[in-house]
C-alpha cells in the first residue's frame, strides 16, 4: 500500500496487530483441536467422578451388551459392555488417563532433548553438528515400531517403559527440524545484527534465534503427542504397555479385534476415540503454528 | 495504423484484504499498435495490478469494481474463461519479473520453449524445436544448441531472461506485458535486455506495456508513459514531454528524488510532504 | 593518530572450504587480494555488480566472515585473527546497516527490545530507563515517533524499518558504519530520505562509513571516495569527482554507460561500451 512518507511528520499508520488471544481463536483448527484436547484432559483428571461404572467391575451376566441405541441394551451401559461385562464407556474414560499421560510426558521429554541437541547442532555447526547429525541419521535408520517393541521388551512393560521408548525414538524428529530451522534462522540478518552488536554466541541463540523456533516447536510437540497416543496404543495392542487389567485404548482395540463379529462396538468405540484424539492433536498443532507466527500470518 | 491496440477505461478495483480499499481508481490508458508504454510508480501505485488485470491473473483478494479493458475491440473483462485462455499466451504474452522462478527448474529450456509453440501455434514437436532454436538465436544467445539442452540453473540470470523474452515473442503476440523484467539483473545486463526487448518489438511491431519503478528505464525504452500513485493516474503523455515538462508536482518531485551520477549536486531531494498532501487530497484519501 | 581508521590489505576470502567427515567441499575464492583503506570521518563507496565480492568484503571488514589471507587493522590494531571474545568490545565501534530491514530485525522482538538490548549489553546505558531515553532521542533524530517502540518490525513500513536499522547503528556511538545496499529495496522517494539522513548523521557524528551499492548514482550522491570491484578484485579506485568525471577502467565506463538516466536520449540504447 502506498503510504505517506515523511521525515518530519508522524509515521505512517502502522497496522494494529490483533491481540494474540483473538488470533488463536480465529483459527478454527485451534478451536476444534484445543477444545477436544481440553475436554479429554478434564475427563482424564476427573475420571472417577465422570465414569458411570467401575471400569474393572466384571459381570458375566451382562457380557457383550450392545450400545444404548441398539436392541438388547441395558440402561446405564451407554456404549455397551465387553465379553467380561465391563462398561466400555468407563474403560474409554479411564483409558484416556494413560493415553494423555504418555502423550504429554513423552512428547515434552522428546522435545526437550531434541531441541537442545538441534539448537546446538544448528548454531555451533562444526564437530557438534557432525556428531549429532550422524547420530540422528543412524537413529532414523531403525524401524520405529520394531525398535519400540524391542525397547519395551528390554525395559519390561509399564508406562515408564512406554514413555522411555517413545522419547528414545522420537527425539530425532525434534532434533532434525530444530537443527534445520536454527540453521535457516542463523543465515538471516537479524542474527548478523546481533553479532555486530556484540552479543555472546549463547546469548544470540537463546535471545534471538530460539523465540523464532518456538512456533514450529509447538506444532511439533502437538503432532508428537498424537504420535505418542498411537504408539502407546500399538504397544498396548501387542500387550507390551501397562498390565492388562488397567484399561487402555490399545488394549481395548486388541480385545475388540477378537470379538469383531459379534460385538463390533468393542473395536469401533476405542478406534473412534483414538482417531479423534490424534486428529485433534494434529489440528491443534498446525493451527497453533499459524496463529503464533507473525510472519506466516500475514 | 493509428488504432489503439489496448484501451483501458475507468478501471477500478478494491482489495478485500485491505478492507475494501481501492487499489485502482478510474484508470485509463491506451497503447498504440507497436508502441511501448511505460507504466511507472512507486510500490503500491497499482502498476502491477493493472498488468495482472489485463492478463486476467489478479489475486482472489483483488476485485474489479468497474471499467473496461479493450483489446483489439473486445473487452477482456467480459470474456468467457476459454476465450481468454485462447488469447493469453498467444495474442498477449508476459515477460515476468523474476527469471529465477519463471522457468521450471526440472525441465530443459528447449522443452519449455517448445510447449508454447506446440500448444498455441499447433506446431509438431520437430518444427517447434527448430523454431525454438531460431528464437534463441534471435534473442542473441550465442550457443543456442547448448542452451536448448540446458536446465535453467545452468544459465545466468541474464541468459534466463533472454530465454523468457524468446518464449514471450515465440507465440508472435500483438501485446507483450513486461513486468519489471530487469529488476533482478545487473545494470550492464539490464541494458542488453532493454535493447533486446526494443529490437524484438520494433522488428515485429509488437505493442509493449512496460511496468517499472525506474523513470530512467522509462526514458530509455518507452515512447509514452503513465505515472500512477495509489492506483490513480497522475500524469500521462509522450515520454519526452513528461520528463521535460511534467504537469504534476509529484512527477517533478520524483524526477528530483533520484540521485544522478552525472549531477552530484542534483537529486536526493525527498518528495516534499506538501506534494503528498496535495496528492492525497486530489485522490481523496485521508 | 593515524588518519586511517580501517585498513585492509591483501584480503582473500574463500567460501566452502572445510574438511567434512565424508570428504571436503570444493572451495570458491570470492576475493583475490583486495586493499582498501577508510579514513576517519570518510565515506567510502564500494560498487560492483553481482559476483563482485563487495558484500563479502564488507563482512570481512567486520570480521563476520573469515579471511584466508591478508590483514585487517582497525584503529591501528590488527584484528584479522583475534578471537570473538576480544572482538566483542570492538563490535560497538563497528556497526552495520543491512540491505533488508525486515530480515535484519528480529520478528519476535519489539522495536524497544531491539534498540535497548545492545545499549545495555555494552553498558552505554546504566539501566533500562536511561537506555529508553537514549533510544527515544535517536528515534526523534530519525523522525520516528516514540509510539514505534511497542511495535513489531512487521507492523512498520519498509522506509520506517530502514530508519530503525539506521537508529540501531547510530545508538552504539560507533566510529565506523558499514552500510550494505541499504536503499536497494526502497522506493526513490524513501531512498532519498534515508540517504540524506545517513549523510547528515555521518557528518554530525564524524562517522567513517563503507557504503556498498550496485548503484553508481547512489554512490556518487553520498561518498567521497570510491572502489569499483569486479569478480573479487578492485578494478579502479579514487576520489568520486575524479572517477566519475574520467574513469580510467573500461569496466567503470561500462557501468556508468549502462545507467539509464531519466532524460530524453534517443541514442542511449544503441550505444555500446567495450569492456
Amino acid at each position: 500500500m502506498a503510504e505517506p512518507i515523511t521525515i518530519t511528520g508522524p509515521a505512517a499508520k502502522p497496522r494494529r496487530t490483533p491481540s494474540r488471544l483473538r488470533n488463536l481463536f480465529a483459527e478454527r483448527q485451534v478451536l476444534f483441536g484445543g477444545s477436544f484436547i481440553l475436554l479429554l484432559v478434564v475427563i482424564a483428571i476427573f475420571a472417577p467422578f465422570i465414569a458411570p461404572k467401575d471400569p474393572l467391575e466384571q459381570d458375566l451376566m451382562l457380557g457383550s451388551l450392545p450400545p444404548a441405541w441398539l436392541d438388547g441394551a441395558e440402561p446405564g451401559y451407554y456404549l455397551g459392555t465387553d465379553d467380561l461385562g465391563r462398561d466400555v464407556l468407563s474403560r474409554l474414560i479411564y483409558g484416556s488417563r494413560i493415553a494423555l499421560l504418555v502423550a504429554i510426558v513423552s512428547a515434552s521429554l522428546a522435545a526437550l532433548i531434541g531441541t537442545i541437541l538441534g539448537l546446538l547442532a544448528g548454531w555451533y555447526g562444526g564437530w557438534a553438528d557432525r556428531i549429532i547429525s550422524r547420530i540422528v541419521d543412524i537413529w532414523m535408520a531403525f524401524p520405529p515400531v520394531l525398535l519400540s517393541i524391542l525397547l519395551v521388551a528390554v525395559f519390561g512393560s509399564g508406562v515408564h517403559s512406554v514413555i522411555a521408548a517413545i522419547v528414545i525414538i522420537d527425539w530425532t524428529r525434534f532434533c532434525r527440524v530444530v537443527r534445520a530451522e536454527t540453521l535457516a534462522q542463523s543465515q538471516l540478518d537479524y542474527v548478523t545484527a546481533a553479532r555486530t552488536a556484540g552479543f555472546p554466541r549463547m546469548k544470540i541463540l537463546t535471545r534471538e534465534i530460539f523465540p523464532n523456533i518456538v512456533p514450529i516447536l509447538i506444532a511439533l510437540v502437538s503432532l508428537e503427542m498424537g504420535i505418542a497416543v498411537v504408539v502407546e496404543a500399538i504397544l498396548s495392542f501387542v500387550g507390551l504397555s501397562v498390565s492388562s487389567d488397567t484399561p487402555t485404548w490399545g488394549g481395548m482395540i486388541a480385545q475388540g479385534r477378537q470379538l469383531i463379529h459379534h460385538a463390533w462396538w468393542l473395536l469401533v468405540a476405542p478406534l473412534a476415540v483414538l482417531f479423534t484424539t490424534v486428529l485433534a492433536f494434529n489440528q491443534l498443532g498446525s493451527g497453533l503454528r499459524r496463529a503464533l507466527d507473525p510472519v506466516l500470518r500475514r | 495504423m493509428t488504432e489503439n491496440l489496448l484501451t483501458v477505461t475507468g478501471l477500478s478495483a478494491v482489495s478485500d484484504r485491505e478492507g475494501g480499499m481501492p487499489v485502482l481508481r478510474d484508470v485509463g490508458l491506451t497503447l498504440k499498435n507497436g508502441g511501448v508504454r511505460g507504466l511507472v510508480g512507486e510500490s503500491g501505485a497499482g502498476k502491477s495490478t493493472i498488468a495482472k488485470a489485463i492478463l486476467g491473473i489478479l489475486p482472489r483478494t483483488v476485485r474489479i469494481t468497474g471499467g473496461w479493458i479493450n483489446f483489439k475491440g473486445r473487452d477482456l473483462l467480459s470474456m468467457k474463461p476459454q476465450e481468454l485462455r485462447s488469447i493469453m499466451g498467444s495474442e498477449i504474452a508476459l515477460i515476468p519479473q523474476d527469471p529465477q522462478t519463471a522457468l521450471n527448474p526440472a525441465r530443459r529450456i528447449g522443452a519449455q520453449l517448445a510447449d508454447g509453440l506446440k500448444l498455441k501455434r499447433d506446431m509438431s514437436a520437430r518444427t517447434a524445436e527448430a523454431h525454438a532454436l531460431q528464437l534463441l538465436a534471435d534473442v542473441q544467445i550465442r550457443d543456442p544448441d547448448r542452451v536448448m539442452k540446458s536446465f535453467p540453473h545452468q544459465l545466468s540470470g541474464g541468459m534466463r531472461q533472454r530465454v523468457l523474452i524468446a518464449a514471450a515473442f515465440a507465440v508472435e503476440p500483438e501485446l507483450v506485458i513486461a513486468d519489471e523484467p530487469t529488476t533482478a539483473l545487473d545494470v550492464t545486463v539490464q541494458k542488453e535486455i532493454l535493447r533486446l526487448i526494443r529490437h524484438m518489438q520494433s522488428a515485429r511491431g509488437t505493442g509493449v506495456l512496460f511496468v517499472t519503478h525506474d523513470l530512467g528505464i522509462v526514458a530509455q525504452i518507452c515512447d509514452s508513459v503513465t505515472l500512477l500513485y495509489a492506483g490513480k493516474v497522475i500524469e500521462e503523455g509522450p515520454v519526452r514531454n513528461v520528463l521535460e515538462n511534467p504537469n504534476h508536482a509529484y512527477t517533478k518531485a520524483l524526477i528530483a528524488a533520484g540521485p544522478r551520477y552525472d549531477r552530484p549536486d542534483a537529486g536526493l531531494e525527498p518528495v516534499p510532504e506538501a506534494v503528498f498532501r496535495e496528492l492525497r487530497q486530489e485522490i481523496g484519501i485521508s | 593518530m593515524d588518519q586511517n581508521l580501517l585498513v585492509a590489505t591483501g584480503i582473500k576470502v574463500t567460501y566452502g572450504k572445510h574438511a567434512g567427515l565424508f570428504g571436503s567441499k570444493p572451495s570458491t575464492p570470492v576475493l583475490h587480494g583486495v586493499d582498501i583503506r577508510i579514513g576517519r570521518g570518510q565515506t567510502v563507496g564500494i560498487v560492483g555488480e553481482s559476483g563482485s565480492g563487495k558484500t563479502t568484503l564488507g563482512r570481512a571488514l567486520l570480521r563476520l566472515v573469515d579471511v584466508s589471507a591478508g590483514k585487517i587493522a582497525f584503529d591501528g590494531r590488527d584484528i584479522t585473527h583475534i578471537p570473538e571474545t576480544e572482538m566483542r568490545p570492538l563490535r560497538r565501534r563497528m556497526q552495520m546497516i543491512f540491505q533488508d530491514p525486515m530480515a535484519s530485525l528480529n520478528p519476535r522482538h519489539t522495536i524497544r527490545r531491539i534498540l535497548t538490548g545492545p545499549l545495555l549489553l555494552h553498558g552505554l546505558a546504566g539501566d533500562a530507563a536511561t537506555a529508553l531515553e537514549q533510544v527515544k532521542s535517536v528515534l526523534d533524530r530519525v523522525s520516528l515517533p516514540a509510539a514505534c517502540l511497542e511495535r513489531y518490525p512487521h507492523e512498520l513500513s519498509g522506509g520506517q524499518r530502514q530508519r530503525i536499522g539506521i537508529a540501531r547503528a547510530v545508538l552504539m556511538q560507533p566510529d565506523f558504519v558499514l552500510a550494505d545496499e541499504i536503499v536497494s529495496g526502497l522506493d526513490v522517494s524513501t531512498q532519498a530520505q534515508a540517504l540524506r539522513l545517513l549523510k547528515s548523521l555521518s557528518r554530525e557524528l564524524g562517522l567513517a562509513m563503507a557504503f556498498i551499492s550496485h548503484d553508481l548514482s547512489v554512490i556518487r550522491a553520498v561518498c567521497d571516495y570510491v572502489y569499483v570491484m569486479r569478480l573479487g578484485k578492485v578494478v579502479e579506485e579514487g576520489p568520486c569527482e575524479q572517477v566519475f568525471a574520467s574513469p580510467s577502467a573500461a569496466y567503470t565506463r561500462a557501468l556508468l554507460d549502462a545507467i539509464p538516466l531519466p532524460e530524453y536520449d534517443p541514442g542511449w540504447l544503441e550505444r555500446r561500451t567495450e569492456t
